[in-house]
């Protein structure tokens, strides 16, 4: 045991001494590793932070939460034809569903439409608008930076007040102080009464609380609403994770009774939830998660052949110190042991250069508002990566070596 | 006692379709402490029978007792260690690792045997000392002469305490002068105990030894005893 420990120490310092005396190459050497090992761990970072922002756009959107609409968001059994000739979702089937449902702490509707949004010369476009009623907050998890969301009072009246998502106030107020100013909303005058706090989930894009304004529902139907549709949304939250199917099923029961369906007719409506929507995430994420591997894969892969290449030549150019290393009593395990660490340690310092790579990378995509942050798993599948790929094309060259007759190795010229 | 002991050895290369016989057929016995000159034209076989005395190669026929243990028999690990610590080489191209100080190519064959490195640094620097190159010990062999080099290789050599010296024509590679520093320290080395063989062109290199064995052909042509035999002073 203490003998092996000698000569893994002895052989390491070897390796060391020949990496400082063959520079040139081993720098060279890094080179394919130093990609390889900051495209993984810049890939899985990213893909950490893509899924990060996945789950918070769904936390954001409440995961207690029902949508009743003529879609189904997420379910591809349904043909789409079908659900084109649904009957719409009207308010007064809002009103209807919400006279009986007992369950959900909180119903609001929801109609979209997308404008831009101006304040003074600056402007935003294609925002999207939701229209809904007081309600609808707390069916959310959202909260205020400054300001509120609009009274029952505003809302009931169909009032022209508007409440920011914090990207859309930024970009209007870049100095701040959005609160009680005037913005025009597809011509039209609206009160800024609140903003909103960051969500900071870029993926979900239109989709983003971020990147949206919210006014009271009549305004939609006034103002924004083109012919063909005045369809909404029921938002409905139920009271805890374990009460949404009871609130789903009591939803289904009403929305049947309001929309006059008899007892062998389908849904003419869907009933969406986050569940849908996390499945559909995972997906997504999956098939990034499995592109992103395969290229970093190659990109290794691609770092692997070079330095297996070059440890060849390395060992083809040392073969008479191999022979006089022989000659002077190195086993073929001593040989062995010294070209893989060798090949061991240089892909290590690459892939720590490559570290350093992904880590001022990861700093430069941060500023496009990308959440990356480089943490110790990072770090570890660094180390662990090169010093696989190091062993592992070390291992050929590393046995050639080993395998040279001494008296050939010190004839050689 | 008997040291060497070779009995009907032959190293027989395919080279094409012929045979070349490298050695034929060669028995040897070398006591401890002996001198040992080898002669013969070039392609007698000369370099082939120090490597096989030296367990760098495996002879084709015959049986090689060294110290009372078989050599024949051994595998790869165990002539690697018997050339770590039995034997000590010196090559005509002095072939120290072109990249590393004297007192590290010193310490190689230590490192090899296992010495750790406070031990390995003292016996190192006492060899290099030895050989008359303790103000040379940092030095990297391009900034060395060829007879400085060939006495860190002679260090080298000795720094485990082998039981024999093989020397592949220490000298080939040196001015007269050189080759007969060399030969003196070699001279040293026989008068402190140790068994030396060597191989030379030169007869008045081989009078430095007492007995010289004559190859010609894969064969012992002739082994006889110097009698008028060159001591250095
Ligand atoms: N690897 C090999 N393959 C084929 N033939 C070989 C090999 N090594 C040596 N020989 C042959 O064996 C014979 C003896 O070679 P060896 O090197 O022992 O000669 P030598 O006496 O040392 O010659 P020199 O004085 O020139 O060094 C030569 O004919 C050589 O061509
Ligand atoms: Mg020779």
């Amino acid at each position: 045991m203490k003998n092996l420990l000698f000569e893994i120490k002895e052989g390491l310092l070897i390796s060391l001494k020949a990496i400082r005396a063959n520079k040139a190459r081993s720098v060279l050497t890094t080179l394919g590793i130093i990609i390889g090992v900051a495209s993984v761990v810049l890939m899985s970072t990213a893909i950490k932070g893509i899924d990060q922002s996945f789950q918070a756009g769904v936390a954001s959107l409440g995961s207690d939460n029902l949508y009743i609409d003529k879609w189904a968001w997420f379910d591809n059994d349904i043909p789409w034809w079908e659900m084109r000739n649904r009957k719409d979702i009207t308010m007064e089937d809002f009103r209807a569903y919400k006279d009986l449902a007992k369950l959900p702490i909180s119903i609001a509707p929801s109609a979209n439409s997308q404008r831009t949004i101006k304040y003074e010369e600056r402007s935003v476009q294609f925002v999207f608008i939701t229209g809904t009623d007081f309600n609808y907050i707390n069916t959310t998890n959202l909260s205020f930076d400054e300001g509120r969301f609009f009274t029952e009072l505003e809302s009931n009246g169909g009032r022209s007040v508007v409440v920011l998502g914090s990207e859309i106030s930024k970009k209007l107020f870049p100095q701040g102080g959005a609160l009680n100013q005037l913005i025009k909303i597809g011509g039209n005058r609206f009160k800024v009464v609140g903003v909103l706090e960051e969500q900071g989930s870029w993926v979900m894009g239109g989709w983003n609380p971020d990147n949206q304004a919210y006014v009271p529902i009549q305004n939609i139907f006034k103002y924004f609403v083109s012919r063909h549709s005045n369809g909404i949304t029921i938002n409905i939250r139920a009271e805890n994770s374990q009460m949404v199917e009871s609130t789903k099923e009591e939803a289904l029961g009403i929305m049947r009774r309001v929309r006059g369906l008899k007892y062998d007719e389908k849904n003419d409506f869907s009933i969406n939830q986050q569940e849908g929507l996390l499945t559909n995430i995972n997906e997504t994420v999956g098939v990034i998660q499995i592109a992103g591997l395969l290229i970093t894969g190659l990109a290794l892969f691609v770092g692997a052949i070079g330095i297996m290449n070059i440890m060849f030549v390395s060992v083809k150019e040392r073969t008479r110190e191999i022979g006089i290393r022989k000659a002077i009593g190195a086993t073929k395990r001593t040989i062995l042991g010294q070209f893989i660490s060798e090949s061991a340690i240089i892909c290590l310092i690459g892939g720590m250069i490559g570290l350093g790579v992904a880590i001022i990378g990861s700093m430069i995509i941060a500023q496009f508002d990308f959440p990356v942050t480089i943490d110790i798993d990072a770090v570890i599948l660094a180390v662990t990566i090169s010093l696989i790929t190091g062993v592992i094309s070390g291992f050929a060259p590393a046995y050639t070596a080993a395998k040279l007759d001494p008296v050939d190795a010190l004839r050689y010229e | 006692m008997n040291i060497i002991n070779i009995e009907h050895i032959a190293k027989i290369y395919q080279v094409g379709s012929e045979e070349v016989h490298a050695l034929a057929d060669v028995s040897l016995r070398i006591n401890k402490n002996e001198y040992v000159a080898i002669m013969g034209p070039s392609g007698s076989g000369k370099s082939t029978l120090m490597n096989i005395l030296g367990c760098l190669d495996t002879p084709t026929k015959g049986l090689y007792d060294f110290s009372g243990e078989n050599v024949s028999q051994m595998n790869d690990n165990e002539l690697a260690s018997i050339r770590n610590r039995q034997i000590g080489f010196v090559f005509q191209t002095f072939n120290l690792l072109a990249r590393s100080d004297a007192l590290h190519n010193v310490e190689l064959p230590l490192i090899y045997a296992g010495v750790s490195s406070h031990e390995r640094r003292e016996r190192a620097e006492a060899a290099l000392e030895n050989v008359g190159l303790k103000d040379r010990m940092t030095h990297k062999p391009n900034e060395l002469s060829g007879g400085q080099r060939q006495r860190v290789a002679v260090a080298r050599a000795l720094v485990t305490n082998p039981s024999i010296i093989l020397a592949d024509e220490p000298t080939g590679n040196l001015d007269t002068k050189t080759g007969e520093d060399i030969m003196r320290l070699f001279h040293e080395i026989h008068e402190a105990g140790n068994t030396i063989i060597l191989v030379t062109h030169e007869e008045y290199i081989a009078e430095h030894a007492a007995r010289i064995i004559r190859l010609r052909d894969g064969l012992v042509e002739r082994d006889e005893v110097v009698i008028n035999r060159y001591i250095p002073v």
